[in-house]
């Protein structure tokens, strides 16, 4: 047992000059430092006495500044704008810096109900804004209750800046649960899928991973990074200050394709008789999304979206997202763009019993990939997907990329290839609208149905926002609104969860619109009921951050994708084909989303199970959102 | 051909005579609405529109026996003719849906 502490005379004076002198005094992150330290009594806390009794000389309560003070300077230079979190006590001395050193300023405190819904709207914010937000969660459970959400962000490859509380030294820890909360190596549980993470032993260590995470992050393929805040680190008093210093925040270059490589795909794609574009995390930014346009228009090349990022314009004609199997079958160049699964797009797959697979594409297709995938690769999580076979390999980020290639295209184009090229454009162009066309056919069927169909659903959402300035921010199963509704910005549409966690849809969508509110865009999702009732407490987070939000439930009271799988097991056992509801199925009792969401101080309608009521309670939601509230409609749908 | 085997290959063709209220609910409960919609109207994500797609008993029953496709088989064990005909009657029954014309928001 260790014996309890006492200060020096000459230590005391010291300390109590820290506490008047405030950020100009510290006990520096040094040796002597650390012997500098105040060592607490050992009292219980409990103990009424030490409550009320008057302390004695030798204890030091109070500092006008600490550890966690300087962390928020560091957080500052990182220019994040919020940081969400679920309280805990394991960073309480960086909480109450935030809110009271900071002023809640940059960062400002957004008070989630669940750690993955702080991850979750830090995944959707980032999309929305370019940029990493903040999150802190508690030691140990915490950062478990985060890790399906970092998950997520990592395989959608997302950059967020993780700050984990932890306790090292174990003779600091409180009796009890600040055992039960502390742990050797804070960062091992999610290692597996963060880019990067550091455990710092001084502030100015600190200050230093801080930076460099932030830099780790933003670099393609950006990921979440992690950083442990000791407590001690945090609660400390901070002496001599001047001694610490923020570093600068510095940017890297996203890598560019290699210039040969380029030359080489883009005399492939000039001389391609029938070239495919494919895209899926292509573009990083609204710039991403045009150097896609210019290479298409050069080529006159179809695009396949796979809808990872907004990276093509719905209505473009050479948009042929709804073509895709047609146009790889057929293709004789293939272009992946940051592709998830480029395996998984030329090769069709049979889920049945005997589980089988074949290429699609035509013998001697050429395959040509960039991804910045390739430049960074990890072992247990096996989000990489099967190995795919490619021609031309780019190690690079796509949207860093395409600009050279689009040049290097328009260098070789001759005036037959420019003509052969017009004669494509006119065919996908007749192609393209002939789909726009079928889709309206299709939405009629079932028009009047209820429960309401999901063409119905989103056609009348369409109806109230396409004069507006809309961002969809849902991560819908349904592929209705790329068929019906015009997506031409950058923001209007920010792709899926990545890891296919449930749980992401909703809070992905709070944190997009907060990132949308200062643009004044109307931010619209569409909320998938399953996904919903993993942490519907992030609803109580939109009124109570005033984040405007129009949610309509998908509401088809199911985890439908689990009914479906459910059914082909049954019927692949040729028994009990009735039951797939069972375990599958969120009725008995239903789930009624708008006393749900009233309770947490939304404005709420529904259950709306007729499609004529739709229109007007989309009104009367959307002129709450314009008052600044979020507003919720549960729809009972269709299926899919 | 003989006279013989045409009436069998006729016979063949025809089907049991359907309930299209039975084969309604029939459609529901053993899964087909999950990946074809409640209405048959079908979905781009899961699987085809069979509202207004005509095809015939033969092909329709030979389709849902051995499905060459993602679709799961339901073999005679699980569904039987009987109730593969209501099915069919189900799908033959159901209304053309509205002119895409006649619905504004469609028209946009």
């Amino acid at each position: 047992m260790s014996k309890p502490r006492k200060f020096s005379s000459t230590r005391r004076k010291f300390l109590k000059g820290a506490a008047v002198a405030g950020a100009a005094t510290i006990a520096p992150p040094t040796e002597a430092g650390l012997k500098a330290r105040p060592v607490p009594r050992i009292a219980p806390l409990q103990d009424a006495r030490a409550e009320t009794t008057t302390p004695a000389e030798v204890d030091v309560l109070t500092s006008d500044h600490c550890g966690s003070d300087f962390m928020v300077d560091v957080l500052r230079s990182l220019d994040l704008d919020y940081v969400c979190a679920n309280p805990g006590s394991s960073f309480r001395a960086l909480h109450e810096s935030i809110i009271n050193y900071g002023g809640n300023q940059k960062p400002e405190f957004i008070t989630c109900c669940h750690e993955e819904s702080s991850v979750g709207m830090a995944h959707g914010y980032s999309k929305i804004e370019g940029k990493p937000l903040g999150v802190l969660a508690h030691g140990t459970v915490g950062l478990q209750h985060a890790a399906m959400a970092i998950y997520n962000a990592y395989c959608d490859r997302v950059p967020i800046f993780i700050v984990v509380g932890n306790t090292i030294d174990a003779t600091m820890r409180r009796p009890g649960v600040e055992w039960m909360h502390s742990v050797q190596d804070a960062a091992s549980i999610v290692r597996d899928f963060v880019k990067w993470d550091d455990t710092p032993i001084s502030l100015q260590h600190f200050a230093e991973s801080a930076a460099r995470a932030f830099k780790v992050t933003m670099t393609p393929p950006m990921e979440p990074v992690l950083i442990v805040a000791d407590s001690e680190l945090q609660e400390r008093p901070l002496a001599e200050k001047d001694k610490l210093r923020v570093q600068r925040v510095t940017r890297t270059s996203p890598p560019q394709g290699d210039s040969g490589a380029v030359a080489e795909a883009a005399k492939l794609l000039v001389a391609a008789q029938s070239p495919v574009i494919i895209a899926d995390r292509a573009a990083r930014t609204a710039a991403g999304m045009k150097y896609l346009v210019d290479l298409a228009d050069i080529l006159q090349a179809p695009v396949i979206d796979q809808g990872g990022r907004m990276n093509f314009p719905s209505h473009h004609p050479l948009n042929q997202s709804s073509r895709g199997r047609a146009l790889i079958a057929d293709a004789d160049v293939i272009l992946g763009l940051e592709l998830t699964d480029f395996w998984g797009s030329v090769n069709a797959y049979r889920d049945q019993l005997e589980r089988s697979s074949r290429r699609i594409t035509k013998a001697g297709a050429k395959l040509i990939s960039i991804t910045a995938g390739d430049l960074y690769i990890k072992s247990n999580y096996q989000d990489f997907e099967r190995y795919p076979e490619i021609d031309i390999a780019m190690a690079a980020d796509a949207e860093a990329t395409l600009p050279a290639l689009t040049e290097a295209v328009k260098r070789l184009v001759t005036a037959d290839r420019k003509n052969a090229f017009q004669a494509r454009g006119t065919k996908l162009a007749a192609a393209h609208q002939t789909t726009l066309d079928q889709a309206r056919v299709d939405a009629t069927y079932g028009w009047d149905a209820s429960p309401i169909s999901t063409a119905r659903l989103f056609a009348e959402v369409w109806a109230q926002i396409k004069n507006e300035d809309w961002s969809l921010v849902s991560s819908s199963q349904s592929n209705w609104p790329a068929r019906l509704w015009k997506f031409d910005r950058y923001y209007q549409h920010i792709g899926g969860s990545g890891g296919a966690g449930v749980g992401y849809g909703a809070p992905a969508a709070v944190g997009a619109a907060l990132a949308n509110k200062k643009y004044g865009r109307l931010t619209v999702n569409v909320q998938n009921d399953g996904d919903l009732m993993y942490a519907p407490g992030v609803l109580w987070t939109t009124a109570h951050h005033r984040i405007p939000l129009l949610s309509v439930m998908h509401n088809n009271r199911a985890y439908h994708q689990e009914v479906m799988h459910l059914q082909r097991m049954a019927n692949r056992h040729n028994r009990g084909i009735e039951r797939a509801a069972i375990g599958t199925t969120i009725e008995d009792p239903n789930i009624d989303y708008s006393k749900l969401a009233q309770s947490m101080g939304l404005y709420a309608e529904g259950p709306i199970t007729d499609p004529k009521e739709l229109g007007p309670a989309l009104k009367r939601a959307i002129a709450a959102v314009k008052r600044g509230e979020p507003a919720l409609l549960d729809v009972v749908t269709q299926p899919r | 051909m003989s006279a013989f085997l045409l009436i069998l290959i006729l016979f063949a063709q025809t089907p049991p005579r359907g309930n299209a209220e039975t084969g309604r609910t029939l459609f529901m409960k053993i899964g087909c609405y999950q990946c074809h919609g409640r209405e048959a109207q079908g979905s781009t994500a899961t699987g085809p529109r069979l509202n207004q797609n005509p095809i015939t008993y033969t092909r329709f029953v030979s389709y849902i026996r051995k499905p060459s496709g993602e679709m799961p088989p339901y073999t005679a064990k699980v569904v039987s003719e009987q109730q593969a005909a209501d099915i069919f009657a189900f799908l033959q029954s159901l209304p053309k849906p509205p002119a895409v014309e006649s619905i504004p928001l469609l028209r946009q």
